[in-house]
């Protein structure tokens, strides 16, 4: 059975991705922004399970996470906010999270957890292709999760080959050396860094994060790629505007 | 037979390995590749030991304490690492890591430190070979340990602090992280101590190494052997542990000591003791023990010593821990501040309070008259001042 991510990855058009911090603004908006975000035409979105110590990610980002730790969110209760998801939203639903705390949940149960209440694939940043390809794969794929890996300007056309191999979704490409958070443009080396991933002709499609905020860095990212990703440049609306105008602001981007 | 060093995937027994974000991975990958091979070049440890003679002031003598031995009835010998140029351990490492630096071409470094100690040491490297140094502070330690920022000052680095999360140690190594991802090429990461991902944790503990090397040649000269009965360090991150066990980690007679810092007490809330305390976790790349909630949230430690005031440990010892070769002794504060003070009246000698969690083992543990007992004193108590003051009222 094909999963929702690769379906939609199967459609002829530009996937539009955007990242939350579940529990952010408010501990109970995760519902309401998932089904805003459908309404409003994204393809795909990532729900981000705050961790205390977000090595990956920029200040906007890290400042959500820490907001919604302190409003009350965890584990549990996002997946009790997850309940009934599926019952009004059908587009896929990806949990971007770090990895210790889905290891103090238990991996198999959170898998399983993330299966019963429609999640369709994972991202962790901090969980490296050789831990998973050895000790995690089998969990995910018994529960029908798609991982996602990153690749970077810094990544060997050796090693994206062997991503390429293992990745049954896409490939999240990370637009530029750094942490996450919005950028106004790309410049050469994402230019240079865009086309010779295109020339590698891989077999997954590409998503780009990292950086994406506007409708100008959205074209250019999905110009050679599949699609996009918006992250901090949304939290920073959730910030200012609260869960109003999610329509709004996607519009500025297409 | 059975070893307790790093096998080749960087892991010591469950724990270890690179959890790292994709980000990290041409740099950490550069340095697994390289710093064996780097380490083992005549070059490289001809400059290494050159500098550590020459320049941080070793070997550090092995200390017979005969008023200490007197009254605790044993045989205690004191490891003087704080007679070390910058007044502890940490030195032996970011020389170390600074010529590995160099031989990878790198032309700037990045730091963590929670007390400042590391910070400075990692100064005073880049001040010696003349390369950029930038250290990553807690915006709360960069309070509390005021004369340390200005030594990092004068010795020309860059003090940034770090303001996210708790504003500590943590937080402070988080930030040199997100540094290291947002500089891949030029950049090189000093961290300071046996923590982080593989290659790391067993660099650092080889360059640390050099603690329990000399033990063993100036215990043969001293009493004709190589092996005490037991040697005792205390374990925050656990570097200066690492160095002191290293050579005899392997040697079953050799009883292993770790103490760690209770803080006010394991079951206060308020305590800084990994092994009691920790469940298994990933922490800054690394599979180890660590303090966090139920829900996997890491969380902040307490000690009074700045040193022993992380959350997670590293993974040599928390295999250390785990399969039985090390007792884990947990002080607190209190005791430390006690066994610190003894220490100044009995010898002469003001120990940094990590060291003291050390010294305070005689209210733990007794040790017949023969045994022969090594004690690590990490550092000097120079920086301590001010608690020493505050605490005694001086």
């Amino acid at each position: 059975m094909m999963n929702r991510i690769q379906q939609k990855l199967q459609e002829d058009k530009k996937i539009l991705s955007i990242y939350f911090t579940a529990g952010y603004p408010a501990i109970n908006d995760t519902a309401q922004i998932i089904q805003d975000l459908e309404k409003n035409g994204v393809d795909m979105i990532e729900i981000g399970l705050p961790f205390s110590d977000p090595l990956a990610d920029g200040p906007t980002i890290q400042a959500s996470s820490t907001q919604a730790l302190q409003n009350g969110m965890t584990t549990q209760l996002l997946f009790e906010q997850l309940k009934d998801i599926r019952k009004t939203v059908q587009i896929p639903l990806i949990i971007m999270g770090y990895f210790n705390p889905m290891m103090q949940y238990g991996i198999d149960a959170f898998c399983k957890k993330c299966a019963e209440v429609g999640i369709d694939g994972l991202i962790i940043p901090d969980l490296p292709v050789k831990e998973y390809h050895l000790h995690y794969q089998q969990i995910f794929e018994k529960y029908g999760l798609i991982n996602t890996f990153l690749i970077t300007p810094q990544t060997s056309d050796e090693r994206i080959r062997f991503i390429d191999s293992i990745s049954d979704g896409f490939i999240y490409m990370v637009s530029s050396a750094s942490t996450t958070g919005a950028q106004n443009s790309f410049g050469d080396v994402q230019t240079t860094y865009f086309n010779r991933i295109k020339a590698m002709e891989l077999k997954a499609p590409q998503i780009v994060g990292f950086g994406i905020s506007n409708a100008a860095t959205f074209n250019q990212a999905t110009a050679t790629t599949k699609g996009a990703i918006i992250g901090s440049a949304f939290v920073k609306h959730l910030t200012n505007e609260g869960i109003k105008g999610i329509g709004e602001f996607i519009q500025t981007i297409r | 037979m059975k070893s307790y060093h790093a096998d080749e995937h960087g892991y010591y027994g469950d724990f270890g390995g690179a959890y790292i974000p994709e980000m990290l991975y041409p740099n950490v990958e550069e340095l697994r590749t390289q710093y064996l091979k780097i380490m083992n070049e005549p070059s490289f440890k001809e400059e290494f030991e050159q500098l550590l003679k020459d320049y941080v002031g070793r070997p550090t003598p092995l200390y017979y304490a005969a008023r200490l031995s007197e009254k605790y009835n044993t045989k205690v010998y004191l490891k003087r690492e704080d007679l070390n140029h910058t007044g502890a351990h940490k030195v032996n490492n970011t020389i170390g890591q600074i010529l590995m630096a160099k031989k990878l071409g790198k032309n700037r470094i990045i730091a963590e430190t929670g007390a400042g100690q590391h910070g400075v040491a990692t100064a005073t490297v880049c001040a010696l070979m003349g390369i950029e140094c930038i250290v990553y502070m807690g915006e709360i330690d960069i309070k509390r340990q005021a004369p340390n920022v200005a030594r990092m000052k004068m010795l020309g680095a860059t003090v940034i602090p770090a303001t996210s999360g708790s504003k500590t140690l943590k937080d402070a190594t988080n930030e040199a992280i997100r540094d290291w991802i947002n500089n891949p090429v030029d950049t090189h990461y000093i961290i300071g101590s046996v923590v982080g991902p593989h290659p790391y944790p067993d660099m650092v503990a080889k360059f640390q190494s050099i603690i329990s090397e000399e033990i063993k040649w100036q215990l043969l000269e001293k009493e004709g052997k190589e092996n005490p009965d037991y040697v005792i360090a205390c374990v925050g991150g656990g570097s200066n542990a690492a160095g002191a066990f290293y050579h005899y980690l392997d040697q079953s007679e050799v009883g292993i000591i770790a103490v760690e810092a209770a803080g006010k007490g394991i079951d206060t809330g308020e305590s800084a003791a990994t092994s009691a305390l920790g469940k298994e976790g990933i922490i800054h790349g690394s599979k180890t023990l660590l303090m966090q909630t139920t829900d996997g949230q890491i969380t902040e430690p307490y000690s009074i010593s700045a040193g022993l005031d992380y959350p997670g440990v590293g993974p040599l010892h928390a295999h250390l821990f785990k399969s039985g070769r090390a007792d884990f002794v947990s002080i607190t504060d209190a005791d430390a501040m006690a066994a610190g003070l003894e220490l100044c009246k009995l010898e002469g000698i003001i120990p940094a309070i990590e060291s003291s969690h050390a010294l305070a083992i005689f209210d733990k543990k007794q040790f017949k008259s023969d045994d022969i007992v090594v004690i690590n004193l990490s550092g000097r108590g120079d920086k301590d001042l001010n608690t020493y003051i505050e605490y005694f009222n001086l």
